[in-house]
């Protein structure tokens, strides 16, 4: 694998990372999204969640920062187990967290900046941020990650007025902004045409990595999976079907996944792209 | 079209379903009904309408010439409605986005807090302006400050009311974002959805705002300051000269507004 | 990382640039300073007035319903003003409306018939009101007059856009089968504005409900003049539940409204 690259060791003894036990989501009218999903996240990674449409890839990562409130399990970040958290805890358990969005998710008619610095409002009162006062240092953060996103110039352009990659990078500096414990990525690509959506990819798999964050990232798109992710996880109908490094992915196991299908066309195209970019 | 086609359609065409033609006459029916027992039960006495037209003829005759030198007597009371209307807007927006907040489905605390939002919105526009006057006046005494409250204690619901709607329609994606942030909940409305409305905010103040000019000028009528006033005492005096003086001043400050109104507005969409 | 990096940051001004900016705002504050300032505002009044409000809020409860029949003939009153008072704009909005239809009405009546309409809209149906008074005395047939002129000027305004919005291509094709002005009309047009027009119909009829309850403050009749009867008397009671009847009223109306013209489209 090209994106292949050392890791730290795992922290002998320690919590996981992350630890995922037997995730279950029901969603009223009775859809069984997500069935006993368990995993582990030990070491900064970025992991594939593949799946259908519908597998329920959007409700896992959604129920581990409880956009979506489990039906039961458990989801401990670090010591933190945070399906049992109160509204307040909750709220700083989720300054941990930082997510990105297939539709991007920005504030439209805010500046750059202002989506940026939303990053922070966990560490400033009401008051504040209506005032848009932050600390000197978390500006200067933000300018320093407008520039590593690529945007560097645009800190007062509107929102809206950016194009769509231009605002898949603003979403990934918001969520960095966090300086998160954990990166949670809902299809970052499914909006964007496939030039800038291997840009924006790489930039994610970049980030996680310099900043040694483990990073989950559902995403449809096999070849992009394999070529990004270190690790897969398969869900098919909310069960976890696969859990394993991503070079491990064969036919038979996107079979396992998406049903019968000639997979080698995939698969090799993935290498060959990875191969010329 | 072939022939054999022609005879499989109806000979008798009908625009509605013999369901709907039912219902159809049962609500004219109805509006009937209703139209002639109002009409018969307000005893109304056509014989005044004879002379009606002569009567009317003879008061825009005394109306004329206006009464120019009465002019720059109402001067200072055409200002004073204007800032009745400015300020009881301004007043009326600070209160109307809390209030907004509270009447929203998905803003609001819980059941208990909205119903309490929708009452005071509820209470608030179907008291009229004037009515308002009426409790503010026998609150702070007669003067601008009764008609400056009773602008803002009409317009805070009907600015809450569209506000509100705005904010039921506003885009969940965003605000997910910010609550995902860990923000705390008044920041979300704060940063995720405050921006969202601050459209239909400014566009439904400044249209409020004309409105509001118009309902100042008879505010006086209560005793709750304004042009009102000076309108009403010329005709108690029949001075009617002076009552039109008063009116076109109404007409004008009424479709000046109405333009500034309709320019901003144009200006921020 | 953060050394190179500016450590402060302030939105992008709202009004173009920040001098500009400030120009508005402190525009702002010297308008408030001058109207506040003309205002003859004595302060002491306006103080006490917060007492004075917990003293007429402790009189307005319990409101007194003792007097229903009272309430209920005020009520009734507005509604009957409210409803012949719509159906009078209707019929009479119709040629007005017609009239100020710049593509059906030739240019004289076009802009006779628009004159009247920016005229009437401008004044407040109180305004309307005291010269119906005038005119015709005291009671609820000044009030329907009122409301009914207010209705056909706003109605005909409305059915004049509708028609102002019409495609072009049915009027054509019924012209070009030779029809005369009237079958143009009955036959391109009526189908076309049909429907919005019931629409507005039944929206005016809500909002002179509303306006019905407001005429009686000169004296022209309906609830307005109950109420306003109970202020001039102190009854602060009574006038709590002739407020309530008028909530109740006005709520009721406008989801009446809402209910037909959602079935409407
Ligand atoms: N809010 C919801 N209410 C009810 N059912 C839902 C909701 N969101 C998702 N589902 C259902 O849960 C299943 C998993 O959805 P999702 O997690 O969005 O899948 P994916 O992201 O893999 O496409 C689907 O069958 C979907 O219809
Ligand atoms: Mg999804």
């Amino acid at each position: 694998m090209a994106l292949a690259r050392e890791h730290a060791p795992p922290a002998g003894g320690a919590r996981p990372l992350l630890a995922v036990e037997a995730l279950t989501k029901t969603y009223p009218g009775g859809a069984r999204a997500l069935d006993g999903v368990s995993f582990t996240v030990a070491r900064p990674e970025v992991i594939a969640v593949i799946g259908t449409s519908g597998a329920g890839k959007s409700t896992l990562i959604r129920c581990i920062n409880r956009l979506v409130e489990p039906t039961s399990g458990r989801v401990f970040l670090g010591e933190t187990d945070i399906v049992s958290l109160a509204p307040g805890e909750l709220r700083r358990a989720r300054r941990r967290i930082g997510m990105i969005f297939q539709e991007f998710n920005l504030v439209d008619r805010l500046t750059v900046m202002e989506n940026l610095l939303s990053g922070r409002l966990g560490s400033v009162g009401f008051f504040a941020s209506w005032l848009r006062r932050y600390p000197p240092r978390d500006v200067a953060n933000a300018f320093a990650m407008l520039e590593r996103v690529g945007l560097a110039g645009l800190h007062d352009s509107r929102a809206d007025a950016l194009s769509g990659g231009q605002r898949q990078r603003v979403g990934i500096g918001r969520a960095l902004m966090q300086n998160p414990d954990l990166l949670l990525v809902d299809e970052p690509t499914a909006s964007l045409d496939p030039k800038t959506a291997r840009q924006i990819m790489r930039l994610i798999g970049a980030l996680a990595q310099e900043r040694a964050t483990p990073a989950l990232v559902n995403i449809h798109d096999v070849a992009l999976a394999q070529g990004f992710a270190d690790r897969v996880i398969g869900l098919k109908a909310g069960a976890l079907v696969f859990d394993g490094p991503s070079a491990a992915l064969t036919p038979e196991v996107l079979t396992s996944i998406y049903g019968a299908e000639d997979w080698s066309r995939t698969i090799r195209k993935a290498d060959e792209d990875e191969a010329g970019a | 079209m072939s022939t054999g086609a022609a005879q499989r359609h109806p000979e008798v065409w009908r625009r509605h379903s013999p369901r709907e033609t039912v219902v159809r006459w049962l609500w004219i029916a109805a509006v009937a009904f209703v139209s002639a027992w109002s009409v018969s039960a307000l005893d109304i006495e056509w014989i005044f309408f004879k002379d009606a037209h002569v009567q009317a003829a003879d008061l825009a005759g005394r109306m004329w010439p206006p009464r120019w030198s009465y002019a720059p007597t109402i001067i200072a009371p055409l200002i004073e409605t204007i800032h009745i209307a400015t300020l009881g807007t301004a007043i009326a927006v600070i209160f109307s986005i809390p209030l907004a907040f509270l009447s929203a489905r998905n803003t609001t605390a819980n059941g208990f807090t909205w119903a309490v939002g929708r009452g005071i919105l509820v209470a608030s526009r179907s008291v009229n302006t004037v009515i308002w006057g009426l409790l503010f006046v026998a609150i702070f005494g007669p003067g601008p400050i009764a008609g400056i409250a009773a602008v803002a204690a009409r317009s805070v619901g009907f600015l809450a009311k569209l506000v509100a709607e705005a904010i039921e329609e506003a885009d969940r994606g965003p605000i997910e974002a910010i609550e995902s942030t860990g923000a705390s909940t008044g920041q979300v409305y704060l940063i995720g959805i405050l921006p969202q409305v601050m459209p239909v905010l400014i566009g439904t103040t400044v249209y409020r705002w004309d409105i509001n000019v118009r309902e100042s000028s008879v505010l006086g009528f209560v005793g709750a300051g304004g042009i009102g006033l000076h309108l009403y005492a010329s005709i108690n005096q029949f001075a009617w000269q002076q009552v039109l003086v008063v009116l076109l001043a109404i007409l004008a400050v009424v479709i000046a507004s109405e333009a500034v109104s309709a320019w901003i507005r144009g200006r921020i969409s | 990382m953060s050394a190179a990096h500016p450590s402060a940051w302030r939105p992008p001004p709202f009004f173009g640039t920040r001098g500009r900016q400030n120009l508005v705002l402190l525009a702002a504050i010297a308008y408030l300073v001058w109207s506040v300032s003309t205002l003859d505002i004595d302060a002491k009044r306006a103080l006490a007035g917060f007492g004075r409000a917990a003293d007429l809020f402790i009189r307005m409860i319990p409101p007194d319903f003792g007097r229903w029949e009272l309430l209920l003939r005020g009520m009734t009153e507005s509604l009957q003003m409210a409803f012949a008072a719509t159906l009078a704009g209707v019929v009479l909005s119709i040629p007005l409306g017609i009239a100020a239809a710049k593509n059906l009405a030739p240019r004289p009546v076009y802009l006779a018939a628009r004159g009247l309409i920016v005229v009437g809209r401008t004044f407040h149906e109180v305004i309307i009101a005291i010269f119906f008074v005038k005119l015709f005395g005291f009671g609820p047939v000044a009030g329907l007059l009122t409301l009914a002129l207010s209705s056909t000027i706003f109605l005909a305004k409305m059915l004049a856009e509708d028609i102002e919005n019409v495609r072009v291509g049915p009027i054509e094709a019924v012209r070009a089968t030779g029809a005369g002005f009237l079958q143009v009309v009955v036959y391109s047009v009526v189908p076309q504005v049909l429907t919005r027009s019931v629409g507005t119909a039944i929206y005016r009829l809500d909002a002179n409900v509303r306006h019905s309850t407001v005429v009686g403050i000169v004296g022209a009749g309906g609830i307005g003049q109950t109420l306003s009867a109970s202020f001039s008397r102190y009854d602060y009671d009574f006038a709590a539940a002739i407020l309530l009847g008028i909530i109740a009223l006005v709520a009721l109306g406008e989801w009446f409204s809402d209910w037909v013209r959602r079935r409407l489209r």
